[in-house]
């Protein structure tokens, strides 16, 4: 039997149902689709970064963000940084005016790399970026944001605007960033071809087990007594700081820890997908983001990344056929999941769970009947 | 302006004042509580009782005045740094955080662990736990210790956040009316509470229920519109005509 006295790292269900996920994402998928449809499915998976995210810093925190975007974006773009800079190496861009660097700067007639670039010639500095720059970026306005007691739907909008005003610096600055089109063409990682079948295969799967570690982690952070300040600090902020805490330190960390996490997801957006461009730092991606972790139920980490694969796979299926419908479809599925089940996929799954489970127990000898008998919290 | 503790008393309320958009809600107030004190402040509603508790624990930012709590000056402190001066208050309304259990609301109270980093590595050891079970036992919810708090009755949710408090060990403990909402069985049982939790500490409490103050108040302070009007024992407060006027007479 469980009490919270003495809880494990992770009650029985809880490890199944991480089983479950993990059997889905390392053997079902890869084998039952071709490349082409991994390689899709493996996109979707680097949303789930920011979905799970979203799962901590709002279902949790309390804390929506409409900008989530900027992270993935920033992430994604930190990357493709230094796999442009490889594919434009002397040799490949001998026919530009300026060879060696990369070839939209070319087109906007820059002579040399900007002193922004240069450090990304180095893989290892690149990787630390992909994560650093977006987490002290998040940090910088969640202090400006926090120390000030500026919350709620304040903050949505301003991060939502965040986002407004980092698509157009990039679209802006065409000869710096590579403009509308984004950085494209990217080929090689450290000499290892991106591009190909293989490739694909070996980064969905790194993208999987990196998923899988993130979900772990995220689920020992929930764990913790970290965990329950935020369930408590989203209901009673103020009593929260009358318990000794201080509040805007734990809601930079948690949104920091998000931002942290969508840029590891548009990092591996841009080895999968081959490219980073400003339609996945705006607004209506920012916006589809928080639609996945609704949908799945913005207080299951689980409910997160199948909303996300789901909400996705839909996008796809539904855009091949009939596209102008889709963006209402969206639309109707967010209100829908406010409106009716506001716990998502997974507030569904454990409504529809508990009756089944009441219902085998009383067929079961009565000791076990005990067991799992109180819910906890949140749906994990 | 003080820049050192005016006095011996615990807490030293030297003329603090705040206005809001003019309207003098608390007027130039001075007052001095013991060591192991209960003082009691009353008076009519609107006399600014809540506000000066507000003051105290920094929820309100004072216009003038200063507060000072030992050798630390708090208005200049921020509410979470009042809190680990060892100053503990208690809603008028029921503050708890319904969505945990009682047993995660004391936790969350339990005055270790309150930076980040100190909450992801916190350890529920036996100590946190006995302690944790001792408060419960304190505020008579020891069976309901696993059960969502916002279940609770209203008067269970009121004595949790006693317990919320007990469990930080504050010397100065400030409660806004503890009984407010409670049935006659559990007021009996709130007064046997306070007699036995104010032990060695300083309590600052706001309470209009007169057979409840005559019970637990050492002194008794009497505010009306922002100013003291009478300070000093119940038997002295209620003899004095201009505090039967305005408030007792009622």
């Amino acid at each position: 039997m469980s009490s919270p006295t003495s809880r494990a790292f992770a009650t029985r269900g809880e490890i199944l149902a991480f089983a479950t996920l993990a059997v889905l994402l390392l053997a079902v998928l890869p084998a039952s689709m071709e490349i082409f449809r991994l390689n899709l499915f493996g996109k979707y998976l680097t949303y789930a970064f920011v979905a799970i995210g979203l799962v901590l810093c709002w279902g949790y925190g309390g804390i929506l963000s409409l900008g989530q975007g900027v992270f993935f974006g920033l992430g994604g773009y930190c990357l493709a940084m230094f796999l442009k800079l490889e594919a434009s190496d002397p040799e490949a861009t001998k026919i530009q005016s300026t060879p060696g660097i990369p070839d939209f700067m070319d087109w906007n007639q820059l002579t040399e790399l900007p002193w922004f670039w240069v450090p990304f010639e180095s893989l290892g500095f690149a990787l630390v970026a992909v994560v650093l720059v977006p987490t002290l970026f998040a940090g910088l306005i969640a202090f400006a944001m926090f120390k000030r007691r500026v919350g709620g739907v304040y903050f949505a909008i301003i991060t939502q605007s965040i986002a407004a005003i980092l698509t157009i610096l990039i679209i802006g600055q065409q000869g710096l960033t590579g403009g509308v089109n984004g950085i494209t063409d990217l080929r090689t990682l450290k000499g290892w071809d991106i591009r190909t079948d293989e490739a694909k295969l070996v980064l969905y799967y790194v993208n999987a087990f990196l998923l899988l570690g993130a979900l772990v982690f995220c689920h020992w952070v929930l764990g913790t007594k970290f965990g329950r300040i935020l369930v408590a600090m989203r209901t009673r902020e103020d009593r929260v700081r009358f318990s000794g805490y201080d509040v805007a330190s734990f809601k930079i960390f948690v949104f920091c820890l998000a931002a942290a996490l969508s840029a590891i997801g548009g990092a591996m957006f841009t080895l999968q997908v081959g490219f980073m461009s400003p339609s996945f730092v705006g607004i209506v991606p920012s916006i589809e983001m928080v639609i996945f972790a609704a949908v799945g139920g913005r207080l299951s980490l689980l409910g997160a990344v199948y909303g996300t694969l789901l909400v996705n796979w839909a996008k796809t299926t539904f855009s091949e056929t009939m596209p102008e419908l889709w963006l209402l479809a969206m639309g109707g599925l967010f209100i829908a999941v406010v409106l009716f089940f506001p716990n998502g996929l997974a507030g569904l799954w454990q409504s529809f769970r508990q009756p089944l489970m009441h219902a085998i127990r009383r067929h079961a000898p009565a000791g076990s009947v005990v067991a799992d008998a109180a819910p906890e919290g949140g749906t994990r | 302006m003080l820049d050192s503790r005016p006095s011996d008393y615990m807490l030293n309320v030297e003329g603090l004042t705040v206005s809001f958009d003019g309207f003098k809600a608390v007027d130039d107030l001075s007052f001095y509580v013991d060591e192991e004190e209960i003082r009691v402040i009353i008076g009519p509603n609107g006399a600014g009782k809540t506000t000066v508790l507000d003051l105290i624990c920094g929820r309100t930012r004072a216009s003038a005045g200063q507060v000072w709590f030992r050798d630390q000056e708090l208005t200049r402190l921020k509410e979470h740094e009042i809190v680990r001066t060892g100053v503990g208050r208690k809603f008028q309304n029921p503050t708890i955080y319904e969505d945990l259990t009682v047993f995660e609301n004391l936790e969350i109270s339990y005055p270790s662990g309150r930076t980040v980093f100190g909450a992801l590595g916190f350890k529920k050891t036996r100590a946190v736990i006995d302690r944790i079970e001792e408060i419960a036992e304190t505020i008579f919810l020891a069976d309901c210790l696993h059960h969502v708090s916002g279940a609770l009755s209203h008067g269970q949710k009121q004595w949790l956040e006693i317990g919320m408090l007990l469990i930080q060990d504050p010397a100065l403990l400030m409660l806004d009316e503890p009984v407010a909402g409670m049935s006659p069985s559990e007021r009996i049982r709130t007064a046997e509470l306070l007699q036995t939790i104010t032990r060695g500490r300083s309590v600052l409490v706001i309470e209009h229920d007169m057979a409840f103050v005559e019970n637990i108040a050492h002194r008794v302070t009497v505010l009306h519109q922002g100013r003291i009007l009478a300070e000093g024992s119940m038997d002295k407060i209620k003899s004095d005509p201009r505090v039967v006027e305005v408030y007792l007479g009622h």
